[in-house]
């Protein structure tokens, strides 16, 4: 074999295991889905093999999944918006501090090592009728009976900023972390203040982060279930939580792909304008 | 235009004293070389004057006026840096412009004022272009421009050329004291590197370890070093413990090894008191090798050509006499010679300088 057949060779034997695992276990379950939304459910609870656009007319013209579609991408939003409020001024504290810099990404990526689930159900201790909150108010006599928190849009917006907020401060961080620490003080130099050059220079400089940080948090947010299941009440179901109720509860297959398609395509979108003007370089830097 | 007074300056990071107490006086419209080791805190002094840093203790003052308390953006500083740190995401007109914005220049006078800056360092037809987009010489004449087209007070150069190739460098060196000499801006310059130094100065700061070694013009610190460590920091030299015999009569007699008994100017010795223990300093470019012996006026000493490290138009030797190896540069006459040849080393006695031992 030639040295330029071998070389031509190399990357795909270093990438055939991933592209196994993609192909098998995200690819091909994809394909299956497609096909499943053309299916239909029959009365009987059998499901009916062909080519049916049932499932796609109820999904598009239901003004019930359109409603919760926009809901489900309003919390995103507000809850993207929470996180790059609160996650800028933290990633610009870690990038900035020189000695602990490795101690306090440390701190950052240690909730992660807990369950998701078990730190969104963290919060029933904490802010239930029973929980911590709730006790101590009522141990120091603020009130007497304890305060219905929980079970409400805000505590799933609340939980979802709990569990978002590091992807932005690592995304944002890492966009500050590569500006130069000289252009600000070249800026000051110039006779611009502190604020004015963060504002000049910093900030845009570090807009790519942000705006990955912001396009994680609005996705993973947006396809969440396990957030307004567990803190949310009986009106707060998200569209992910529509895919669950087809899928498990139903057992409609058919429809429950068809939502999820629906989720898929939505979001999907985003992520191509994202790119188009972004790039996912920068996507990859922050994950990185 | 301002003069820069340092006055017992301090600085301490933690318990580490980056500056120990040191004064210095910049003249109005000098060029100044801040030059030493890293770590000699001659970055620091520069960041002090820049109000990057504070110092620790003493005043700094700027044109009369104390500034310690005078924020950065206030003092009207140009700053250059080592990596130019032109901002990426504007162009290059916008990065000349940034500090005319703070200034109260008529919008309508900026592009001019942009224009004639670019126009100074030479690269009139770039403004549109991003900074990437330049080689790294020309990122830092921009660096340069967008630091004077504000009419700083005092210029302040860390390191500019550190980060170029060795050719460009050379040429940006006569370009950066030919627009200093336009403009005619008080400039502190900052280098490890001793040509740089010695190149641009009006006057050379040597800082060794947080301290000031010696204050003086390029020729006078090369000449005549105040201490051992400028004496191996500018140039090579071969110092050689000695004894100081006799003062007077405007020469100094050193006795050394090899050499023997010299009398050199007294002013190539001014710290050297009387007699004493003395090291006697020789510059390896003042040590030339010949077949024969010297003529009147110069020692000569036998010696063996031990290492020969070819440089084009120079040679560097290694040569050893008696016990003793001291080191040689010599432009090249023909051939240079071979290793393990038999020489004689010439020495002027007025080449050499004299310090207490």
């Amino acid at each position: 074999m030639s040295v330029e057949a071998r070389e031509a060779r190399q990357p795909w034997i270093l990438l055939s295991p991933a592209l196994t695992a993609v192909t098998f276990l995200l690819f091909v379950p994809l394909v299956f889905i497609v096909i499943y939304s053309f299916w239909l459910r029959t009365a009987t609870g059998a499901e009916q093999v062909g080519f049916y656009l049932d499932n796609w007319r109820e999904v598009l013209t239901d003004r019930f999944y359109r409603d919760i579609l926009l809901n489900t991408l309003k919390i995103a939003a507000i809850t993207t918006l929470v996180c790059a409020l609160m996650g800028y001024p933290a990633a610009y504290f870690i990038a900035r501090s020189n000695a602990n810099k490795a101690m306090l990404l440390l701190l950052l990526m240690l909730p992660f090592w807990i369950s998701y689930i078990i730190r969104t159900m963290s919060w029933i201790n904490i802010l239930g009728v029973s929980g911590a909150f709730n006790t101590f108010m009522i141990w120091i006599g603020i009130i007497d009976e304890p305060i219905q928190m929980l079970y409400n849009e805000t505590t799933v917006i609340l939980g979802l900023v709990h569990f978002l907020l590091p992807f932005m401060v690592l995304n944002v961080f890492v966009s500050l972390d590569g500006i130069d620490i000289n252009l600000e003080d070249a800026a000051n130099s110039l006779g611009a203040t502190r604020w004015q050059a963060f504002v000049q220079v910093t900030l845009p400089l570090s807009l790519p982060g942000l705006a990955a940080g912001s396009l994680l948090c609005f996705v993973l947010g947006a396809g969440t279930y396990i957030t307004p299941l567990v803190l949310g009440g009986p009106t707060d179901a998200m569209f992910a939580n529509l895919v669950f109720e087809a899928i498990i509860t139903q057992l409609n297959w058919p429809l429950g792909s068809a939502l999820s398609l629906m989720l898929l395509v939505v979001l999907g979108v985003l992520v191509l304008i994202y790119n188009r003007y972004l790039g996912m370089a920068q996507l990859m830097k922050g994950l990185g | 235009m301002s003069s820069v007074t340092l006055k017992n300056i301090v600085k301490r990071f933690g318990s580490f004293t980056a500056v120990h107490r040191s004064s210095l006086e910049i003249a109005e419209g000098a060029f100044v070389t801040l030059l030493g080791p890293s770590g000699c805190g001659k970055t620091t002094n520069l960041r002090m004057i820049a109000g990057l840093l504070d110092p620790t203790e003493g005043e700094i003052l700027i044109g009369g006026r104390r500034v310690n308390d005078v924020p950065i953006h206030k003092r009207n500083l140009g700053l250059v840096f080592q990596n130019y740190a032109l901002f990426p995401h504007k162009t290059v007109a916008e990065n000349v412009a940034f500090g005319l914005k703070y200034r109260d220049i008529p919008a309508a006078e900026i592009p001019d004022r942009v224009q004639s800056a670019l126009d100074l360092v030479q690269l009139p037809d770039v403004g549109e272009r991003y900074p990437k987009a330049l080689s790294g010489g020309q990122q830092q004449r921009i660096a340069l421009a967008r630091a004077i087209v504000i009419e700083p007070d005092v210029l302040l150069l860390d390191e500019p050329l550190s980060a170029l190739d060795a050719n460009l460098r050379e040429d940006m060196r006569v370009e950066l004291k030919r627009i200093q000499a336009r403009i005619g801006v008080t400039t502190v310059f900052v280098t490890h590197d001793q040509s740089e130094a010695l190149a641009m100065s009006d006057q050379i700061v040597v800082m060794s370890a947080g301290k000031v070694e010696q204050v003086g013009a390029p020729e006078e610190v090369y000449n005549t070093p105040a201490s051992e460590f400028v004496a191996n920091f500018l140039g090579a030299s071969n110092i050689l413990d000695g004894r100081c015999t006799d003062r007077g009569g405007g020469t100094v007699t050193i006795e050394a090894p090899i050499f023997g008994r010299l009398s050199i100017p007294a002013e190539k010795a001014p710290n050297l008191a009387g007699e004493g223990a003395a090291k006697l300093v020789v510059r390896a470019e003042k040590l030339v090798l010949s077949t024969s012996e010297a003529g009147e006026g110069a020692v000569s000493v036998p010696a063996t050509v031990e290492t020969v490290d070819y440089q084009g138009q120079a040679v560097r030797y290694f040569v050893r006499a008696g016990e003793t190896q001291l080191q040689a540069i010599n432009m090249i006459d023909e051939h240079p010679f071979a290793e393990g040849s038999a020489v004689h080393l010439h020495l002027r006695p007025q080449d050499c300088a004299g310090l207490p031992g």
